[in-house]
């Protein structure tokens, strides 16, 4: 027998993110990760990891994150049985719905439980980016319940094509700064936070919305979603009576996938895809397809996958989705593909377009643009894979989308009565 | 001598003669033809010329070095270009030159390769603003077998024991951030500020060069003696941009 010791290498490194050794203590899973961020940041990223190791475990913040889960968010979500999409498929295919959370997708949980984190901490004011406005919705309501002030980096871009979650942001009380400069989407939006975040470092908390950027930040933004897929995990156990052969999340910076992804690394059995933004096609800038097409770096923090050119300057990205249009990805998902634990694939605005009213008309559910792809990487293995049983994480609704949705009419036959 | 030996030995010199000017320009910027020709014009009142290397997410900087950042990525400008343009023209440049460059253009570029383009360019060392001395083993020892030396940045943030190691560990000289914030912002330079600089200068063996909201002679005269020199940058790329002399504004900085 000839030995594999790449093979041999992946199943260790997995096997120590399982046990909770990865991140190391320098921040790292495997060779992602890390922490590269001006010094002025050093002392509050220290800060922010001592509080994470204190009050993260710590019983009585784990019982007040729950209580808000269950009593403010809407937890357990659901799971969904999709019988029409099964049909459709020839396959068993079951929802994790993230969607029905308050705000309408996952990004809430994050934000909820950050703000109680930033509370503990002392923090006089909050800051956060959004990208789709997702996050920077569900901020503006964490920090509304917990009585923070909180104001919301924004892309230029971004505002102009998620107009409704701009107004959302302002009455739930959050100052939403316009970003004019870099690319004027979520990459410049972070880039602003993290100029606010250097230049106040001590009263203000940075409420990073994705699994990206300086340790402890890529940890800490799983361990507040890993409910989705704790949950899920069960609710497959109880209603399917099995776990799933297969589940797919759509991927920007991987904070729903990472959260639902989390609760099956350990199930051998289970394969696991995460779809990204495929954009108008391969081409550098055509797409958002950070670990589908790009190459190791650093950005905002971490190093990562990320889209840049030979030179090392990021490029710009291309998605019909606001929230995947990201030129980096959070670096546990480049860990799980460099061991091989996750396939990463690229979904294409036009499939996406499609999915989505093929999931408005088979389920009676109006999936966002960025979940849309998970389900386009799930159809497709349907095709190959018949009468199986398939998770998608359903990470949110696609009423913010409207704006965009209405500039592509649906090409779709009309169900009813035809 | 070693490259980064340089750099200490022109700022002690500088200090000597009633305090060191580090100006800052970004490379290639207004324009890269006109590269060169600004260097000369700039290390005319410099003991040292911190070059920055354009990249596009600036972190740390504020509109000012993110505009001609983004100015100059569009016209070309990479590191590569300015190694070799600086390569071309090393005979006429006797100021020693530090590169200001984020991360990942030198991961690009590659550890390896750089150290030696670096040296030959007439670089004698790096500022790397968002490589925390933790991260940044490899990096200098890489430069060091060239004799580079990576510059370590300290703030009014950074905690005494962290202090010492990051003076202990720079290479040419010491780079302390006068501010919490970014550069090139509107603030005043703070009230504490010169017995800052004067811990700084105490703790470390190597010259302190104060950077962050320095604009004017007035804020020269304000650090003199509390720190080996200042770096200007934002103030001078606004020279730049409108296509004003350096040569008058520098030489304005050093005249009381």
């Amino acid at each position: 027998m000839q030995a594999k010791p790449k093979e041999q290498d992946d199943a260790a490194l997995l096997a120590a993110l399982l046990a909770g050794e990865l991140p190391d203590a320098r921040g790292r899973f495997g060779a992602f990760g890390g922490r590269y961020v001006p010094e002025t940041l050093v002392p509050a990223l220290e800060r922010l990891e001592a509080g994470v190791r204190d009050y993260l475990r710590e019983p009585g913040f784990q019982e007040e994150f729950c209580h808000e889960l269950f009593e403010w968010v809407g937890r357990p979500t659901a799971l969904t049985p999709a019988r029409g999409l099964s049909r459709a498929w020839g396959a068993d295919v079951w929802l994790k719905r993230e969607d029905l959370a308050h705000t309408g997708a996952h990004k809430i949980n994050n934000a909820i439980g950050q703000a109680l984190l930033a509370k503990r901490l002392g923090a006089k004011r909050v800051i956060a980016e959004t990208g789709a406005g997702q996050h920077g919705v569900a901020s503006a309501a964490a920090c509304a319940r917990i009585g923070l002030p909180c104001r919301v980096y924004m892309g230029a871009v971004d505002i102009s094509r998620q107009a409704p979650n701009v107004d959302r942001m302002r009455r739930l009380g959050a100052e939403v700064v316009a970003v004019e400069s870099g690319d004027k989407t979520l990459r410049a939006a972070i880039d602003e936070a993290l100029r606010d975040w250097v230049s106040d470092p001590d009263g203000t908390y940075y409420l990073l919305g994705s699994a990206v950027g300086p340790h402890p930040y890529p940890y800490l933004v799983r361990e507040m979603h890993r409910c989705i897929g704790d949950e899920a995990r069960a609710q497959m156990l109880k209603q399917a009576g099995k776990l799933p052969d297969a589940v797919f999340a759509c991927v920007g910076g991987g904070s729903n996938a990472i959260g639902l992804f989390h609760a099956f690394l350990g199930d051998p059995d289970v394969e696991i895809v995460g779809v990204e933004a495929g954009g108008i096609g391969s081409g550098l800038g055509q797409n958002a397809a950070t670990l589908a097409t790009g190459t190791p770096g650093v950005l905002q923090g971490s190093y990562t996958m990320i889209l840049q050119d030979p030179n090392g300057q990021v490029q710009e990205t291309q998605s019909v989705s606001a929230g995947l249009d990201y030129s980096g990805v959070g670096p546990e998902h480049a860990f799980l593909q460099s061991i091989g634990r996750v396939r990463y694939e690229a979904a294409g605005d036009a499939d996406v377009l499609d999915a989505l009213d093929e999931v408005c008309a088979e389920e009676g559910i109006l999936t966002a643009l960025e979940t849309a792809h998970a389900f386009v990487g799930a159809r497709e293995w349907a095709r190959k894979n018949p009468g199986k049983t398939m998770l998608i994480g359903n990470s949110g609704r696609g009423d913010k989308d409207m704006s965009t949705l209405v500039q592509h009419p649906t090409t779709r036959a009309r169900h009813a009565g035809a | 001598m070693q490259a980064h030996e340089r750099i200490t030995e022109a700022l002690q010199r500088g200090a000597a003669e009633g305090g060191a000017l580090v100006p800052f320009m970004t490379a290639g910027y207004p324009e890269p033809d006109t590269f060169i020709e600004t260097l000369h014009a700039v290390a005319e009142h410099a003991d040292v010329v911190e070059i920055g290397v354009p990249f596009s997410d600036p972190m740390a900087d504020g509109m000012t070095i993110q505009r001609s950042s983004f100015a100059a990525i569009e016209k070309g400008v990479s590191l590569r270009w300015i190694l070799e343009t600086l390569t071309e023209h090393r005979e006429d440049i006797d100021t020693p030159l530090v590169l200001m460059s984020y991360l990942n253009p030198l991961l690009a570029y590659g550890y390896d390769e750089l150290g030696a383009a670096a040296l030959k360019a007439g670089v004698c060392g790096f500022i790397v603003p968002d490589l925390p001395f933790e991260e940044s083993a490899a990096f200098r020892e890489a430069m060091q077998a060239h004799g580079i030396g990576l510059v370590q940045l300290v703030t009014p943030a950074t905690p005494a024991d962290r202090l010492e190691t990051l003076c202990r560990e720079s290479r040419g000289f010491v780079y302390a951030v006068t501010i919490t914030g970014i550069t090139g912002g509107g603030a005043e330079l703070p009230a504490e500020v010169t017995d800052y600089l004067e811990n700084v200068s105490e703790v470390s063996s190597l010259p302190v060069c104060a950077g962050f909201g320095i604009r004017s002679r007035a804020d020269v005269e304000r650090l003199a003696g509390a720190a080996a020199g200042v770096i200007v940058g934002s103030a001078l790329v606004e020279v730049l941009e409108r296509g004003d002399d350096p040569r008058a504004f520098l030489a304005a900085l050093r005249t009381p």
